[in-house]
């Protein structure tokens, strides 16, 4: 998958009017931009109860009563949630979706922004729809809904059987389970939580608790067989198929593979475990001690530690790499390879690695003012509102997309200037 | 001094907490063997505890002046059953003495007593010359009493509903965004072009709130959208779980869930890439995110700042990002909450809030870290109703301390308070009115045409 090879990597700026939207509607929401850069789009209010999209000042066709959640996928169309005469639905590039629903939420799309799915709920059913097409079996409650990552399956946890507030004793036999494309596992939990789908889509991995504290993880229904104090998100090992999860036992948590302690060290806590894009490493965010984080690779924890908060773990595409970002009190940055940068700021974006994994790029914001930093050095240009960092595939330049004094600006710059 | 414990037998007949029948406590304690309790126990103080509970428990040396500090007991007439020391004495001292042998009938009482005779409020740790925290030891008891399945029904239910929705009143996931949009569309009517963002990252706050918001009073949401917007801040909602931050979980001792609720709310600041969480008025729900929750999960401090409502407020006013039009006129007092008052230490930016939105502030006494408690508090209203009348007897110096102030209005910058508050004005018949800040801050403030 290589979507960003055919996008304009000659141009050097591009820039399309966007503050002047301001004057032709009651009100502009905040904007979004296309993966490629072609586009700038806000949901814009046109009158009393009446929305459309606005994607590079032309509006959509048709106007709703309500529109909300706008977002590009990946393949540059422009999703919306959008209501009309009380229903709701999904509309891609100004098509709705055929289906309607009494109210949709939550959208999800594939990497490669072919594939949509949403929470449903129909005459108080709940379910999901995947690429207009809902599920057959709508259920009484749903939550943590999943969608599988070739985009061909949905999964989430789903009430099964009926019972009323206060029925604790009849809560606590297991009234929920996980549905997979709308069919119920046989199994039946105290709960069901986050859950994830292996590489081709046969199995679905999901955190459970089968009693007020007994955690495992169910596989197609079929729990570990061993319990835990609690679980966290499962993920499937993407070369051998095996399940990996935090676990918690006497008050320390580790990493489980199949049911089996796979971590020798014990941790304050572990979570957020993600592999190389090979397979053949696993890194997760870990506190080796109460109120100390950082991340762990296979086990061996980085000598660097942060107080705070350390998210949105990230491997470069060699595999060898790894960035996250880090808060300390009020000051955000990033770690890679074990090394916190110099540079602080008032918010950073999540890291980007160029595809050849020399280069680690991240926007930043700070005293109200973004720009791009790149392998911790600042750029100087500063801009009102600056989107993620692209690189073109041979990773020697780097697209921003940028607001600058009402103007959506498009550049292409080689990484190579922005590193002097 | 007060009267010691090992009077209890000598003294008059309790009142009817002693009846009380909870199916969650009948039921709960009906399973249990003396060797499961044992194991429990023991399990629970060996591996969940240290040298903090033996500190407490060794060091106390059961001088009684943690009594007057007790709302149940100062309202129960002095009877050192209600007195903090007098609830270890029966709850965790005979777990310990025993090496965990009790019986059911000895954890269905515990549970009762830690979860409906004691707020976790911890006015008792300041008058202990020690400062032993009883609040923790009660806390100790209710997890016993959680993983041996003993819980309060109602309690039990709502960290059933965060478990499942990961807010406390079972409210759906649409129904969460559908009550935001329609307090937005129902806002427009006074600010036309008035939002209430959702998932908007990079907005500078994520305003948080508990589920009796959506859920019964979604005017608050309201009231909030008109003060943010007002204010010109740069907010968002989240339209994920995660958005509730309240956490009954951790008063009924089940420390998995409320890790999980602190993990989802914490979580979806991060995604939202917000620089602080601003949340609404509640108190728990700040005990649990600045202090409990967060710490279980590892974190010392939380991960991204959060600022209770009084504290917004206090900023907003402060820089006058919102002007006042005319100052509330009735005579109002203040109720200082436990949880952001000893907890955090809000009480003279609270305050500042009452003095700049209103012209009569009468002190209620005491008052600040020495307030009372409201008797709702630390899980206690949300045993529910059969433990209403324990609330309400044992009180009786809060509704003295409303009365005696003479104010019409008693602000109350907390959910669980102002519920509290709200039985006890009607048991008592004060004739007093019960508001949060916002409540008033919204109706003198200066709005946009």
């Amino acid at each position: 998958m290589n979507l960003t090879k055919n996008w304009d990597w000659e141009t050097a700026r591009k820039t399309i009017p966007f503050k002047e939207w301001n004057e032709k509607f009651e009100w502009v929401e905040e904007p979004y931009v296309s993966p490629d850069g072609e586009e700038i789009a806000a949901i814009v209010n046109t009158g009393e109860a009446e929305f459309n999209i606005c994607a590079n000042g032309n509006l959509w066709e048709t106007t709703y009563e309500k529109i909300w959640h706008l977002r590009y996928l990946a393949d540059n169309r422009l999703a919306a949630i959008v209501n009309e005469d009380g229903e709701w639905t999904v509309s891609v590039n100004d098509t709705p979706w055929e289906n309607r629903f009494d109210y949709v939420w939550q959208p999800m799309f594939t990497d490669d922004g072919q594939h949509i799915a949403v929470a449903i709920q129909s005459g108080m059913e709940y379910g999901m729809a995947l690429d207009d097409k809902p599920w057959e079996t709508l259920y009484a409650n749903m939550s943590n809904a999943t969608l599988s990552p070739d985009g061909k399956q949905t999964a989430a946890s789903v009430q099964i059987d009926d019972f009323n507030e206060g029925e604790i004793f009849k809560f606590e036999k297991g009234v929920f389970s996980a549905a997979v494309n709308g069919n119920a596992w046989d199994n039946k939990f105290v709960n069901v939580w986050q859950s994830a789908f292996n590489q081709d889509g046969s199995k679905v991995a999901a955190e459970v608790r089968l009693s007020r504290t007994e955690y495992a993880i169910a596989v197609n229904g079929i729990n570990w067989g061993k319990t835990y104090d609690a679980v966290w998100e499962p993920l499937f090992n993407p070369k051998t198929g095996s399940v990996i999860a935090p676990v918690l036992r006497k008050g320390s948590w580790t990493l489980a593979e199949d049911g089996n302690i796979l971590w020798s060290n014990r941790y304050k806590q572990v979570w957020h475990q993600t592999f190389s894009p090979d397979g053949s490493r696993i890194a997760a965010i870990v506190a080796p001690s109460f109120g100390k984080w950082t991340i762990a690779v296979d086990d061996k924890p980085w000598q660097a530690t942060i107080n705070d908060l350390i998210w949105g773990i990230v491997f470069s595409p060699d595999s060898r790499r790894i960035a996250a970002t880090t808060k300390e009190g009020d000051n955000w940055s990033v770690i890679a390879d074990g090394s916190v940068w110099t540079h602080t700021f008032d918010m950073v974006g999540t890291p980007v690695f160029s595809p050849d994994s020399k280069h680690i790029a991240v926007k930043v914001e700070k005293n109200k003012k973004h720009t791009i930093t790149i392998n911790d050095r600042v750029w100087s240009e500063e801009f009102d509102a600056i989107w993620d960092p692209v690189f073109n595939d041979t990773g020697d330049k780097v697209m921003l997309r940028t607001i600058e004094n009402g103007t959506y600006c498009r550049r292409v710059m080689p990484v190579d200037e922005l590193l002097r | 001094m007060a009267d010691p414990a090992e009077k209890i037998e000598e003294k008059k007949a309790i009142p009817s907490d002693d009846n009380i029948v909870d199916e969650g406590l009948e039921k709960g304690a009906a399973a249990l063997t003396e060797d499961k309790i044992a194991s429990v126990i023991n399990q629970v103080i060996d591996e969940e505890t240290g040298a903090r509970l033996k500190v407490y428990v060794d060091t106390c040396i059961h001088c009684g002046l943690c009594s007057e500090a007790c709302h149940y007991y100062v309202s129960h007439d002095k009877d050192p059953q209600y007195s903090p020391v007098g609830k270890i004495k029966q709850t965790i001292w005979p777990m310990l003495k025993k090496k965990g042998r009790v019986s059911p009938e000895f954890i269905k009482k515990a549970s009762q007593i830690a979860s409906t005779q004691c707020n976790v409020c911890k006015r008792c740790a300041m008058y202990c010359p020690f400062g032993i925290d009883i609040a923790y030891m009660i806390s100790i008891v209710r997890r016993i009493c959680h993983k041996l399945g003993v819980t309060p029904l109602y309690l039990q239910d709502t960290a059933n509903s965060h478990s499942v929705t990961m807010n406390q009143m079972w409210v759906k996931e649409d129904e969460w965004i559908d009550t935001l949009q329609w307090q937005e569309e129902d806002a427009r009517e006074e600010i036309p072009s008035l939002r209430i963002p959702l998932e908007k990252e990079g907005a500078d706050i994520m305003y948080s709130v508990i589920a009796p918001e959506p859920k019964f009073l979604a005017g608050l949401i309201y009231q909030a959208g008109i003060i943010m917007n007002t204010a010109g801040i740069n907010w968002t909602m989240p339209a994920t779980p995660g958005w509730d931050n309240s956490d009954m979980a951790m008063y009924s001792g089940d420390n998995e869930i409320m890790g999980r609720l602190k993990k989802s709310h914490f979580e979806t600041a991060a995604r939202l890439k917000v620089k602080k969480i601003v949340m609404g008025e509640c108190g728990h729900a700040f005990r649990s995110v600045y202090d409990v929750g967060n710490r279980w999960l590892g974190w010392k401090m939380p991960p991204v700042e959060v600022v209770h409502a009084i504290e917004f407020y206090y900023d907003i006013l402060k820089a006058g990002k919102i002007k006042i039009k005319k100052k509330y006129e009735k005579p109002v007092t203040l109720h200082d909450p436990c949880n952001v008052v000893r907890g955090r230490g809000l009480h003279e930016k609270a305050r500042y809030v009452v003095n700049a939105i209103c012209e009569n502030f009468i002190e209620m006494h005491p008052n600040r870290e020495h307030n009372y408690c409201c008797a709702a508090g630390g899980g206690v209203i949300n045993c529910g109703p059969p433990f209403k009348m324990t609330r309400m007897t044992g009180n009786r110096v809060k509704a003295d301390q409303i009365r005696t102030t003479g104010a019409s209005v008693v602000i109350s910058p907390c959910h669980n308070c102002h519920s509290g508050l709200e039985d006890i004005v009607h048991h008592y018949e004060l004739g007093t009115e019960v508001k949060f800040i916002s409540d008033i801050l919204y109706e003198v403030m200066e709005k946009p045409e």
